[in-house]
């Protein structure tokens, strides 16, 4: 009779890590506005009376990007490899869906549109599987290739837009007719914000993710590659190909980061938009174990706290945004140790009640 | 796994929501109190301190809250996306004047201005191309930074000894390309046979953050015998300032004073007076004189000019000064006409 107390215990204990991370953040940033001279009655006020429908809005436009970013470092960890490189498969992705989208122009709108998504996620994967086919052939390591793949994509990509594609005086493309709704054509109380359907896309990429590891024998083999390469290939499995598939479709992934920018919200690609995203990814990611179904609660928690940060802005300086992301990672992956053990030990008891204590 | 991802999914659900709680009960007050006018200002990713277009910007709207009394706030975007964010917030609370700094503003201001009538806005360099219709409640500002380069380039031409002056561009586009028109025909002005040497440090946008290639690219002109170089560079600058240190040469800055620098070696620089600009917008607008459209601003306003101060007396002396003061009042009139290509 005493298996709800225990229900209840794990359950506290599973939700230790994100609760102690939220309150040692909410706790700094009290801190530091009360050491920068600013109330937090004042500070909350402010952030209350900035918190309309658009700001929501907002914050589901950067979680649309950060479920991209962090669903694709989250599956090519599921194989055990880290990619680094989200922010240069989401600036290659974004890229070719735009070139795409404008080659389409002429093309019946849904037509362009399909190209154009395929596109942000073949040059997302294009960038992915260079790494992957690296790691696969010559053992060379995946965290080294996919940070200096940023930087070649970023100056590639730069260099492209500034010197050939962009428009006189700016930095930007020609505009792409091919584009989706935003949510504020559906509810017009959003008006303004950036929120657009490709959020709807984010989902389906999660719930796909989430099928294909957990429900399929190619997912399957990609996470008993991530467990031990080398018992997955005692047991059969082709461990190179998972490599390069995984980071097929991670990169692939994080370039549809430019469904959201270049079909959602701008119809057209700026250098210099990602800003960070693919890095923001590894954290939503960490944040979410790694677990398909949890990025999208964790790219909104980021989501909410980069819109937060903007609209006390004249309060905080920006800067206080990137300490707390820092010190919420920090806490929860100091606490993550002890939940596992804790859980461990109340799942042992469920499992088995009689033993252990009297 | 699947049942505790599920489970750990709603905790989540269950943390932002109590965010958003948290939020929503806060009501819907609004931030800025008061009856006095209030102007909000939005910088560019990484734009406050940069020691030149951004920091003369906030000077302007410090300079209007001291002598118009009105109040303000700026926002400092984190990520590009948010630059029509700051905006909109701004908007949407009890904002009058919203300035964006900045040519990376122009598609997110117009945008907002027209979604909100009834508010001002101004935006720092806008990028204005034929046939594009401004709202009428938007001011661009753009700059004629050739004619302060014509007058710097003159200088120049006067303080040289070998005839040869130089000048590094930072991205190779058409903004910096008016510096260098500017600087070579104001040269030229004064001195037929001057010989001009032009370098730009790359086509990316890296290449106004690399002083190792500014200095490569000073020294070359240096040895082919300039003896003052004229750097449009943002930070690549602070290379030619230490070619012109090793080299014992002549230099001239760019956007703000940047005689600290290199100490005895820098002439002048030539400034574009971001501040002036922004507070004769927030003043218009408290007097009540507000008008949307594109304004340029050069000599005429007093918005581009030349840094004058007791360090560098020696290359300005009264009589260069009166004849860059000639020179300033023909462009004025329009007697001398200056190249933007």
């Amino acid at each position: 009779m005493k298996t709800w107390r225990l229900r209840f215990a794990l359950f506290g204990i599973q939700s230790l890590p994100v609760v102690c991370a939220l309150c040692v953040a909410a706790l700094l940033a009290t801190l530091i506005a009360i050491l920068l001279g600013v109330s937090p009655g004042e500070l909350l006020t402010l952030l209350a009376s900035r918190f309309g429908a658009y700001a929501w809005g907002q914050v589901l436009f950067k979680a649309t990007f950060l479920t991209f970013t962090g669903l694709s470092v989250a599956l090519a960890f599921s194989a055990g490899l880290f990619n680094i490189g989200a922010e240069g498969q989401a600036v290659v992705g974004s890229l070719a869906c735009a070139l795409v989208g404008l080659a389409a122009a002429s093309a019946p709108a849904p037509v362009a549109l399909c190209l154009a998504i395929g596109a942000a996620f073949a040059g997302g994967a294009l960038w992915g599987f260079v790494p992957g086919y690296l790691k696969a052939r010559f053992g060379t390591h995946e965290v080294i290739n996919t940070i200096m793949l940023n930087f070649v994509a970023l100056a590639a990509v730069n260099f492209l837009v500034t010197r050939y594609l962009a428009l006189p005086e700016t930095v930007r493309t020609a505009e792409v007719p091919a584009a989706l709704p935003r949510l504020d054509s559906l509810l017009p109380f959003m008006h303004g914000s950036a929120a657009n359907t490709s959020l709807a896309l984010a989902l389906l990429a999660v719930i796909a993710a989430h099928y294909f590891l957990h429900h399929t024998a190619a997912g399957f083999a990609l996470r008993a590659v991530g467990r031990g390469m080398r018992q997955a290939q005692v047991a059969g499995i082709h461990a190179s190909r998972q490599i390069v598939l995984a980071f097929v479709l991670s990169g692939g992934i994080a370039g549809l980061v430019g469904t959201n920018f270049v079909l959602g919200y701008k119809h057209y690609y700026e250098d210099g938009f990602s800003g960070g995203i693919g890095f923001l990814g590894i954290a939503v990611a960490l944040l979410a174990r790694n677990e398909p179904l949890a990025v999208f609660p964790a790219a909104l928690l980021f989501g909410f706290l980069s819109q937060a940060g903007l609209a006390v802005n004249s309060l905080l300086p920006r800067e206080v945004v990137e300490i707390l992301t820092g010190v919420i990672l920090l806490v929860f992956i100091a606490t993550e140790r002890l939940r596992r053990t804790w859980s461990q030990g109340t799942r042992g008891r469920l499992a088995h009640p009689g033993e252990g204590r009297p | 796994m699947g049942r505790a991802d599920a489970r750990w999914m709603g905790r989540l659900a269950l943390a932002c929501l109590a965010a958003a709680l948290i939020v929503g009960c806060g009501g819907e007050e609004s931030g800025s109190g008061g009856e006095r006018f209030h102007v909000g200002l939005v910088f560019d990713v990484g734009g406050l301190g940069d020691k030149s277009f951004n920091d003369s910007a906030h000077r302007g709207l410090l300079r209007a809250e001291r002598e118009l009394g009105i109040s303000s706030e700026y926002f400092e975007p984190a990520h590009p996306s948010d630059r029509e964010a700051a905006l909109r917030l701004l908007a949407q609370g009890d904002t009058e004047l919203i300035i964006g700094v900045g040519f990376l503003f122009t598609d997110d201001i117009k945008a907002v201005a027209k979604d909100f009538p009834d508010k001002g806005f101004v935006c720092v360099d806008y990028s204005w191309s034929e046939g594009d219709a401004v709202p009428a409640n938007l001011v661009g500002l753009k700059f004629r930074e050739e004619e302060g380069s014509f007058l710097v380039g003159a200088l120049a031409a006067l303080v040289s000894e070998t005839g040869v002056i130089g000048f590094v561009g930072g991205m190779d586009i058409p903004l910096i390309h008016k510096f260098e028109a500017g600087y070579r025909a104001g040269g030229q002005h004064v001195n037929g046979q001057l010989r001009v040497l032009v370098n730009y440090a790359g086509v990316t946008g890296e290449a106004f953050a690399n002083p190792s290639k500014g200095k490569e690219l000073a020294l070359a002109q240096y040895e082919q015998g300039a003896d003052i170089i004229f750097h449009a560079a943002g930070s690549t600058g602070l290379g030619v300032f230490e070619a012109a240190r090793k080299k014992g040469k002549l230099a001239i800055g760019v956007d703000a004073d940047q005689s600290a620098e290199a100490p005895e070696l820098i002439v002048t620089s030539m400034v574009k007076n971001v501040d002036v600009a922004v507070f004769e917008e927030i003043r218009r607008v408290v007097s009540g004189q507000f008008e949307g459209g594109i304004r340029v601003l050069g000599l005429r306003e007093g918005a581009v000019g030349y840094v004058r101060n007791e360090e560098n007396a020696r290359w300005l002396t009264p009589e260069r000064v009166r004849q860059l003061d000639r020179i300033q009042a023909e462009i004025v009139a329009g007697n001398i006409p200056v190249p933007t290509e």
